[in-house]
């Protein structure tokens, strides 16, 4: 399902002389459906700017890039709108939303933009924020008032509101409780089990042994020339 | 009795030649606004100055000339503009609209149908029916270049948001002939219909806002409505008091300070030419109104006549 | 039409622009743009002021004509039409909401006239329905429904932009202009209209052109973004991946730029 091949990226700071840095090349992995990749490497090692560059939201300097049937490193910008609205989600590690929009909405908004009706929307989105101990009072309310832990779970439920083909999760058990870590790790089991490809950032050691079927170092990743 | 300081109908030969022009043009295109260069005149701007030089540059010497303001051919307005003429071309005058050549009109069309050989020229204050909304002429040319006549149904629409019907009751707005939204000056709607397929031949002129328009004879013209509020040519729900007439325009006149009313034709030539035939209305054989219209002076300075007409307005006041 | 339908219906875009350029004398409005917009999708003009966003903006929306370029607007060269046609699909087809209400409401017209009239301009005469279809756009924009006698004079600085976009709406455009919807709204009101420009745009599918300053308003509302400075495009794709990976040294300076809350 995700395919990545020769994958390399740097970034050019312009407005610092316009020096060139180098941070990643010859990345390779692959995930397949049903499967659950975690990335591991230090801090700073390339983790999440690889899990971005599959989203497409950095841009890779070379390589391919196959979400699906998409290389997302060549992909016109409409296709990856197109690819993000149906195939892939993201669970981010912050929560960015339109203020003053209720935390409902904000969950049902990915299944609206598919065109599912809107009461079927916000009963998955009911669901899912049920499960994941949000209190029904807060539903009416933006989440942009809530605490860090509950931000997360919004976050959360809003990412597996539609049952994408792929997923990148980057640290979703982050700054939760044990009680809703559990919700979480079983929702990306479900996720496997229909299927869903999913590629991850844990630090929870357990966490990761429990739903990863494998381990990617990118500290394989970095450039040679860059140390 | 023709002064010979004038030239015949007090405007030189040049400038009738070129309000002609205008005249030719606007009945070529009917209901659209022909500029033209307006001159002083020895009348202050409001007094009709544009329906004064449309009148001059139609007049012959062989022509019978009415002025009515109001309907009415006694009133200072009327009086004077038909001295004007008298004394500068020297025509016949009269005030029996079957037998007018020209009748130059303030705010009515006779109640007598016009026939043809006939000239109605109107005096015309905002010859712009768009202005109400949009007051950029530059938008307003564009607009009736392009047809975009949505503007004049939003006027209708805030009438009848605002009154619950369509309260416009003068100067309401007419399509002509499938074309030009056009404004037909200040009468009554009662007198809109009388606009459409006319045999005679109307004329517009705005001294001040320098357009002349047109509607030649037996032309299309349409008041503008909605589907679910239609026109309607409304009047005030009485007959004449002086000739009991049942389906002309009426004036409502103050009779006394103790709520005395009465009731008459605005049109005046209309009204004597059924008493003369011996027709009577409620007050006619008391001897109440010694004069057909008590208190010309009411309409003086007046240039909307929605204070003395019968408007929504008055008539629940009744 | 939902937006899946409108997407899958078509892949021609709606809008596909090349080579525009517009001068002033020797000055350069906007020089050499070009873009496509597909249905449903949303573009963020993003640059400083006299980045030629403005002007590339009225060029689009047939207000100004471009020196050079073509605009194809559902298969049809805008430029080479007569004005009767231009000026009856931007009533229709098209519409262009201003940063300053003012422009673009009737002020002495009452909101129920206001949201009227582009029904009445493409020939709609029966009055009962008019203001059906006004009250039910005041509620879509979160008007109360006993204001739509009441004049836009009447009404605050955020209710008169809903206002705006009520009587822009109403026909059903496909593509619709903005130029600094937000602006001069307080943050509160601006969020607020951010919300129900979003749902609007997801719900009606509509295409969209927004030009503004406010990086933060593109990145919740645009799918795109195109970047100009000194009246040229400097950079455009993906408006997260442009905010968040700027290419151009232009863009790194604007995205830099902006004050952290």
């Amino acid at each position: 399902m995700i395919r990545i091949e020769n994958l390399s990226k740097s970034f050019t700071l312009h407005n610092q002389g316009g020096a060139v840095i180098p941070v990643m090349a010859g990345a390779a992995l692959s995930v397949g459906p049903g499967e659950c990749v975690g990335l591991t490497g230090q801090s700073g090692a390339g983790k999440s700017t690889l899990m971005r560059m599959v989203y497409g939201n950095y841009l890779a300097a070379g390589g391919r890039l196959m979400v699906g049937d998409l290389d997302v490193a060549t992909a016109e910008p409409r296709q990856i709108i197109a690819l993000r609205r149906q195939t892939l989600g993201y669970v981010s590690q912050f929560l960015r939303v339109v203020p003053r929009v209720p935390t409902l909405e904000v969950v049902a908004e990915p299944l609206l933009a598919l065109g599912t009706p809107a009461d079927q929307a916000r009963a998955r989105a009911a669901s899912l924020l049920r499960r994941l101990n949000i209190p029904e009072r807060l539903w009416p309310l933006s989440p942009t008032t809530f605490s860090g832990g509950e931000q997360q779970r919004v976050n959360i439920a809003r990412g597996f509101a539609h049952a994408y083909p792929a997923l990148l999760l980057d640290e979703p058990t982050a700054s939760l409780d044990a009680a809703n870590r559990e919700v979480v790790l079983s929702l990306i089991e479900e996720a496997k089990a229909r299927g869903a490809a999913i590629l991850g950032i844990f630090h929870d050691e357990a966490a990761r042994a429990r739903v990863c079927d494998r381990l990617v170092d990118v500290t394989g990743f970095t450039p040679k020339a860059a140390a | 009795m023709t002064d010979q300081a004038y030239n015949f109908a007090y405007l030189d030969e040049q400038t009738k030649r070129m309000i002609r022009r205008a005249i030719l043009k606007g009945i070529a295109v009917p209901g659209y606004q022909v500029p033209f260069a307006s001159r002083e005149m020895p009348m202050p701007y409001g007094w009709g100055t544009g329906g004064v030089q449309v009148t001059a540059a139609c007049l012959v010497p062989e022509d019978r000339l009415k002025v009515i303001d109001q309907g009415a051919d006694d009133t200072t307005n009327a009086v004077s503009i038909r001295r004007f003429f008298q004394r500068t071309a020297g025509v016949a005058t009269t005030e029996a609209t079957a037998e007018a050549t020209v009748i130059q009109t303030r705010h009515r069309i006779p109640e007598t149908p016009l026939k043809a050989g006939q000239i109605l020229v109107y005096q015309v204050p905002i010859p712009e029916p768009l202005r109400f909304l949009e007051p950029r002429e530059t938008e307003t040319r564009k607009m009736h270049e392009l047809e975009e006549y949505g503007l004049m149904h939003v006027k209708l629409y805030e009438d009848i948001a605002r009154h619950g019907q369509i309260a416009t009751s003068y100067a309401y707005p007419v399509k002509v002939e499938g074309r030009y939204v056009m404004d037909p000056s200040p009468i009554p709607k009662f007198d809109n219909p009388k606009l459409g397929n006319s045999p005679a031949i109307q004329l517009f002129g705005a001294g001040r806002e320098q357009r002349i328009y047109a509607l030649p004879p037996f032309t299309e013209v349409v008041s503008l409505d909605f589907d679910d509020h239609p026109f309607t040519a409304s009047k005030a729900p009485h007959d004449c008091d002086l000739c009991g007439a049942t389906d002309s325009y009426l004036d409502e006149v103050i009779t006394d300070d103790t709520g005395g009313r009465m009731f008459v034709c605005s049109d005046t030539d209309f009204c004597a030419g059924r008493r003369a035939k011996g027709h009577r209305g409620r007050l006619s054989g008391e001897g109440v109104a010694p004069s057909p219209h008590p208190s010309p002076t009411r309409r003086e300075g007046c240039a909307r006549h929605e204070s003395v007409a019968q408007g929504a307005g008055t008539e629940g006041a009744a | 039409m939902t937006l899946m339908e409108r997407m899958t219906m078509t892949d021609q875009p709606l809008l596909r622009v090349e080579g525009l350029t517009k001068r002033y004398g020797q000055r350069i409005g906007c020089a050499d743009v070009s873009f496509d917009l597909y249905p449903g999708e949303v573009l963020g003009i993003v640059g400083e002021s006299g980045s030629g966003k403005s002007t590339l903006l009225s060029c689009l929306a047939g207000h100004q004509r471009p020196d050079l370029g073509r605009i194809a607007y559902d298969g049809r060269d805008v430029l080479e039409m007569s004005e009767t046609e231009r000026r009856r699909l931007s009533r229709t087809d098209w519409a262009y909401v201003h940063q300053n209400p003012r422009d673009g409401l009737r002020m002495g017209v009452s909101a129920g006239g206001n949201v009227g009239e582009r029904l009445m301009a493409v020939g709609a005469r029966h009055y009962g329905e008019i203001r059906g279809k006004a009250a039910d756009w005041l509620g879509r924009v979160e008007i109360a429904a006993d204001r739509i006698d009441d004049r836009p004079s009447a009404f605050s600085g955020g209710m008169q932009q809903r206002l705006q976009i009520a009587r822009n709406l109403v026909t059903g455009p496909r593509l619709v202009f903005m130029d600094e919807p937000t602006g001069g709204l307080d943050v509160s009101v601006q969020a607020r209209l951010l919300d129900l420009l979003r749902g609007l745009v997801r719900d009606l599918g509509l295409s969209v052109i927004i030009v503004t300053h406010d990086l933060a308003v593109v990145r919740l509302l645009a799918h795109r973004l195109m970047v100009m400075k000194s009246g040229r495009v400097v950079e455009q794709g993906l408006t997260d991946q442009v905010l968040d990976d700027p290419q151009h040294a232009y863009t790194q300076l604007l995205v830099s730029s902006v004050l952290q809350v």
